[in-house]
């Protein structure tokens, strides 16, 4: 694949890359005896883009929730590298999770829900609101605080709930398939915000989705997965450069890494 | 940057007024009042027409007078048994709602006590009011307990229900930026719950005026506290029928503006959000 070409607006470009996560025959079985996840390794590297890929039921939810410690594995490890640790060893890392639904309040306006995480941590009133503030201007949506989630449109709740997972300029920022319900301009909207925020801030993140058009044009890397049990059957490193736009999903290259990918899939989902 | 926000953003459509009132609540108000009209019409002239004795059905007309010339101590029976039904409302709910909030805080809790609080509500109340005024001794304390076992279980029942039902990836947000109980108890469940709650305690407002009027009729003391229905029973003994009529409106129209109350308050708390409050276009 092509290594060339301009490779300034790519935060990797420049600094080594430094593992964030690293996880290691990371599995889980549920109560009822399914093996969700099997042998998980990857490693995440501070300021990546990584996507899960794969059909439904193959796991990549449940690994998200893994590495947002909402699920605790079954067995295998999970390290950060370079989290806050308390004194028991825990890793606290800073984490933002989006979730499939905006899964906002929808008792409270949209700066009030963005200001929650700070909320949580104590932040007092005037600077959590400020900085909810700031963040909802980040995801495009300066004039819309006092809105409630309900007076909003699909596609503007979804931009919350990211400006929510932002708020607290998380090291790693997890999503989970965020875009799946909306329609397909909105969907391309927030894909290229969603590049700009990640070129900005130099969060981490790792996207889950079955898309492999959106996986392709968002991601430098891709774990492609497969079912019954749920593992990473491949990673595929996407080298197109960023930053990438609309003129991205029309060219060739763009084509070339959804077949390679999409093969990897199918071969994946045969094994 | 300008236009970013392509996404449909929707306006509410203009409301149209008359009378300060949205012009689609008119019907709902006039059809009823207009059925009213024509019933206590109909009554009327029957009673009118037929010549039926006022001891065993007087007209609307002679059952509005009989309000007017015994106001006075109608009122103040009115008064006592709203005291009674307000009293044990306020309780039923502050109790409901603490106790809602133990059961939320632990399974064991709730799977311990919630039968009995069914049991409270199974039994009828006519049956334990007799033990209750032998009990105790302050027989408006009596009376408020009778109200407030009627009025309780809705807002209970209610409470923990909303309670329970916060939505299960809020739950996983606040897990994840690690929220005491307290904290998710304050943001995140009584939020969710209010809308239940408020439902709940639109029933318990009636039920606690009837668990009140109920009680008032099994204690049927006079003189201390002799509310609404101690005047029904006096006024069936007198064979005083249109003074039993009259007692019986003020109740009925303290009932209805106890629900109108409450639906007001359900209304403001949740016109923000809650889809109950929320008008559907189309």
């Amino acid at each position: 694949m092509n290594h060339l070409g301009p490779t300034t607006g790519d935060p990797l470009a420049s600094a080594a890359p430094r593992a964030l996560v690293v996880l290691r025959g990371v599995e889980k079985r549920f109560g009822t005896g399914t093996l969700a996840l099997r042998g998980v390794d990857l490693t995440i590297q501070t300021g990546d883009f990584v996507s899960l890929l794969g059909p439904s039921g193959c796991g990549k939810s449940t690994l998200l929730r893994i590495i947002a410690g909402l699920i605790a594995p079954s067995a295998g490890t999970l390290d950060w590298p370079r989290a806050e640790h308390d004194a028991a060893g825990v890793a606290h890392p800073r984490l933002g999770f989006v979730f499939q639904e905006p899964t906002l309040m929808p008792w409270t306006t949209a700066v009030k829900n963005v200001a929650l995480p700070l909320r949580l941590e104590g932040m007092a009133r005037s600077e959590r609101l400020e900085r909810a503030a700031e963040a909802l201007r980040r995801v495009g949506l300066a004039g819309f605080e006092h809105a409630y989630p309900r007076a909003l449109s699909g596609g503007m709740k979804m931009r919350v709930s990211i400006a929510r997972a932002l708020v607290t300029r998380p090291d790693i920022l997890l999503m989970d398939e965020p875009f799946a319900a909306l329609d397909e301009i909105t969907r391309f909207r927030l894909n290229n915000d969603l590049l700009s925020i990640w070129r900005e801030t130099g969060v981490t993140v790792v996207f889950v989705t079955h898309s492999v058009f959106e996986s392709v044009y968002l991601s430098r890397r891709i774990a492609v997965m497969a079912a019954r049990p749920g593992r990473i059957e491949r990673e595929i490193a996407i080298e197109a450069p960023h930053p990438r736009d609309e003129a991205f999903r029309t060219s060739a290259e763009y084509a070339a890494a959804c077949r390679t990918v999409s093969a990897a899939l199918e071969e994946a989902m045969a094994a | 940057m300008t236009n970013r926000i392509g996404d449909d953003a929707p306006s509410p459509p203009p409301v149209r007024r008359v009378l300060f009132l949205p012009a689609e609540a008119w019907p709902k108000i006039l059809m009823p009042l207009l059925i009213g009209i024509l019933s206590l019409s109909v009554w009327e002239i029957a009673v009118r027409v037929n010549d039926v004795p006022h001891y065993v059905l007087p007209p609307p007309s002679v059952i509005w007078q009989t309000l007017l010339r015994d106001w006075h101590s109608l009122s103040v029976s009115l008064g006592i048994t709203l005291q009674i039904t307000f009293a044990a409302l306020a309780v039923a709910a502050g109790l409901g709602l603490a106790l809602a909030v133990l059961f939320a805080q632990s399974k064991w809790i709730e799977l311990s006590l919630f039968p009995y609080a069914v049991v409270l509500q199974v039994t009828p109340i006519v049956a334990i009011a007799p033990l209750i005024i032998i009990w105790v001794d302050d027989i408006r304390i009596a009376l408020l307990i009778c109200a407030w076992i009627v009025a309780f279980f809705p807002i209970l029942s209610n409470t923990t229900l909303g309670l329970n039902s916060a939505d299960h990836n809020l739950v996983d947000l606040f897990r994840l930026y690690r929220a005491s109980r307290f904290q998710q108890l304050v943001f995140l469940r009584l939020p969710s719950a209010l809308p239940l709650f408020l439902a709940g305690l639109r029933i318990s407002g009636g039920l606690a005026l009837i668990g009140a009027i109920v009680a008032e009729f099994v204690a049927g003391t006079g003189g201390r506290a002799s509310g609404l229905a101690y005047r029904i029973l006096e006024a069936g003994y007198q064979l005083q029928i249109p003074r039993m009529f009259a007692a019986l409106l003020l109740i009925c129209l303290t009932g209805i503006a106890i629900f109108l109350a409450l639906g007001l308050i359900q209304h403001l708390a949740l016109r923000h959000w809650h889809e109950s409050a929320l008008k559907r276009e189309g």
